[in-house]
């Protein structure tokens, strides 16, 4: 194992295990750093030891009660030194640790931001100036949000602990609503593609914590089968490529296998949520040989299982529409521009693929002409010239 | 602290339906009081040794303070349960705030 997979897989750790040790974030967080550096410098003499995981926490551990020890002014500060030293053996890779962190850090009394720049430090190791990149923000903005999160920790009282089993049910989707948020940070933008990795990192080590919990895979299942389709999404000229016109070969069908066993073993707990139903659908896709195999009923009736939010009721009537025609479709997604989704800034794209289904031709042009001016990203943009050239070409 | 718009009001004698009788039990009220309008408030300032007094709250917004209760607990969580029990929550809106910890 390189210096860097140790760092990547034991920082999150022995930052957990030192937060619970002393209390305090800044001071887990510099002792982890330290300890790593000590790695550095003596690992290549020395050779890494047995257990680098258990050589790194004592050694973080032993830099707290020296740090303890010499900023002692009061009499607290030397009883907790004391009290980390008399645990002789430290109590490394209690499993608990991390989920401890991974569910304060997503604590939903701290602002999204936050959450999700909190759980990159101090569980994924990334540095300030990392995450910082990651979001746009100037190094010293992220370096100020880390900072005031960890201090709202502290000062009210955001207790460090798996949440008691009553609280679950509304802490659990916290925890995964900031890896889905990491996750798509990092799909959406394919020089972010970073943070699609830590997110998968993470809601690995979710499922390693929490077996019982049949969302944590589901979401696990979702990034893979996401994820798996990663590299066949974009043109060389950096265009949008449409699910039905990806290279199917070049999917990673390991992963799909994985995602798919996944979501498999977590539907068998019964308790089917948000993340196993796109899951479900994102099964359908890729597991589909060929895009005209595609299972559309199922995944109509997928998305109906879901909160109704615009993305969703969208894909739903798309869906019905792949089953029951363009036709079907186009009078659908037109109900719902006059509706609840009037102005949504998908809609025309949609309506203009089903106009082009249909031949079509002036109107579809007229739809992609109006997509165009609302498209968000270069890709969507590429694509949508592309076939505004196709369809003007015929009309 | 409790806040509300004017409406919040006319719960002003509705008391807490139970809330203060299972908080004092459990002993983490150490302190509360219910606040008359903002429009009896007076805010003071003193400015180069003058006194100025204005009358009115000092921020006019469509909510303000209508209470505080003063409670001592383990974290976050717990302060997050009991005041979300409070019938205020129910139609207005509670800050939970840490108190200032005095200096080692």
């Amino acid at each position: 194992m390189t210096f860097e997979e140790i760092y990547r897989q034991e920082w999150g750790q022995v930052v957990a295990t030192l937060i619970r040790l002393t209390g305090d974030w800044e001071l887990a967080e510099e002792c982890a750093q330290e300890a790593f550096a000590a790695a550095l410098q003596r690992w290549p003499a020395d050779g890494v030891p047995d257990r680098p995981g258990a050589w790194l926490t004592t050694t973080a551990r032993n830099r707290a009660i020296d740090w303890l020890r010499r900023e002692a002014v009061g009499a607290a500060k030397l009883r907790e030194a004391a009290a980390i030293e008399s645990d002789q053996e430290p109590p490394y890779d209690v499993p608990d640790d991390r989920l401890r962190l991974m569910f304060t850090c997503c604590h939903p009394a701290l602002a999204i931001e936050a959450r999700v720049a909190l759980t990159l430090r101090t569980l994924a190791g990334l540095s300030t100036a990392e995450i910082a990149r990651a979001f746009l923000v100037p190094e010293t903005t992220m370096s100020k949000r880390l900072t005031r999160a960890k201090q709202k920790i502290q000062h009210a009282h955001i207790p460090y602990r798996v949440p008691p089993a009553h609280l679950l049910p509304q802490r659990t989707p916290a925890v995964l609503a900031v890896l889905y948020l990491l996750f798509n940070e990092g799909y959406s933008d394919v020089v972010r593609s970073n943070l699609s990795g830590e997110a998968i990192r993470l809601a690995r080590l979710l499922v390693q914590l929490m077996p019982s919990e049949p969302e944590a895979g589901g979401l696990l299942a979702l990034m893979l089968l996401h994820d798996a389709r990663r590299d066949t999404r974009l043109a060389d000229d950096g265009a949008l490529i449409t699910l039905d016109e990806q290279d199917r070969s070049r999917w990673d069908h390991g992963q799909i296998k994985e995602g798919v066993d996944l979501l498999d073993s977590a539907l068998d707990r019964g308790a089917p949520g948000p993340y196993q139903i796109q899951a479900a659908i994102a099964a359908c896709h890729a597991t589909a040989r060929t895009a005209g195999d595609t299972d559309w009923p199922q995944i109509a009736a997928l998305y109906a299982r879901l909160p109704q939010t615009p993305v969703v009721t969208l894909n739903r009537a798309v869906a019905i529409g792949m089953a029951d025609g363009p036709a079907v479709g186009l009078r659908l997604v037109q109900e719902l521009a006059e509706g609840p989704l009037a102005g949504y800034h998908l809609l025309p794209a949609t309506r203009a693929d089903f106009l082009r289904r249909l031949e079509r031709w002036p109107d579809a042009k007229t739809a992609y002409e109006e997509a165009l001016e609302l498209a968000t990203t270069d890709a969507e943009r590429l694509y949508l010239q592309k076939r505004l050239r196709e369809v003007s070409v015929r009309s | 602290m409790i806040c509300g718009d004017e409406s919040a009001a006319a719960h002003a004698d509705d008391g807490c339906g139970g809330w203060s009788e299972e908080m004092e039990s459990r002993g983490v009220v150490t302190g509360a009081a219910g606040l008359r309008p903002p429009d009896e408030a007076t805010t003071l300032r003193v400015r180069e040794g003058e006194l100025l007094l204005t009358d009115g709250p000092f921020a006019e917004t469509k909510e303000q303070i209508g209470g505080f209760v003063l409670i001592d607990c383990a974290d976050l969580d717990e302060a997050i349960e009991i005041a979300a029990k409070h019938p205020a929550a129910g139609y207005g809106t509670i800050e939970i705030r840490p108190l200032l910890e005095p200096p080692v």
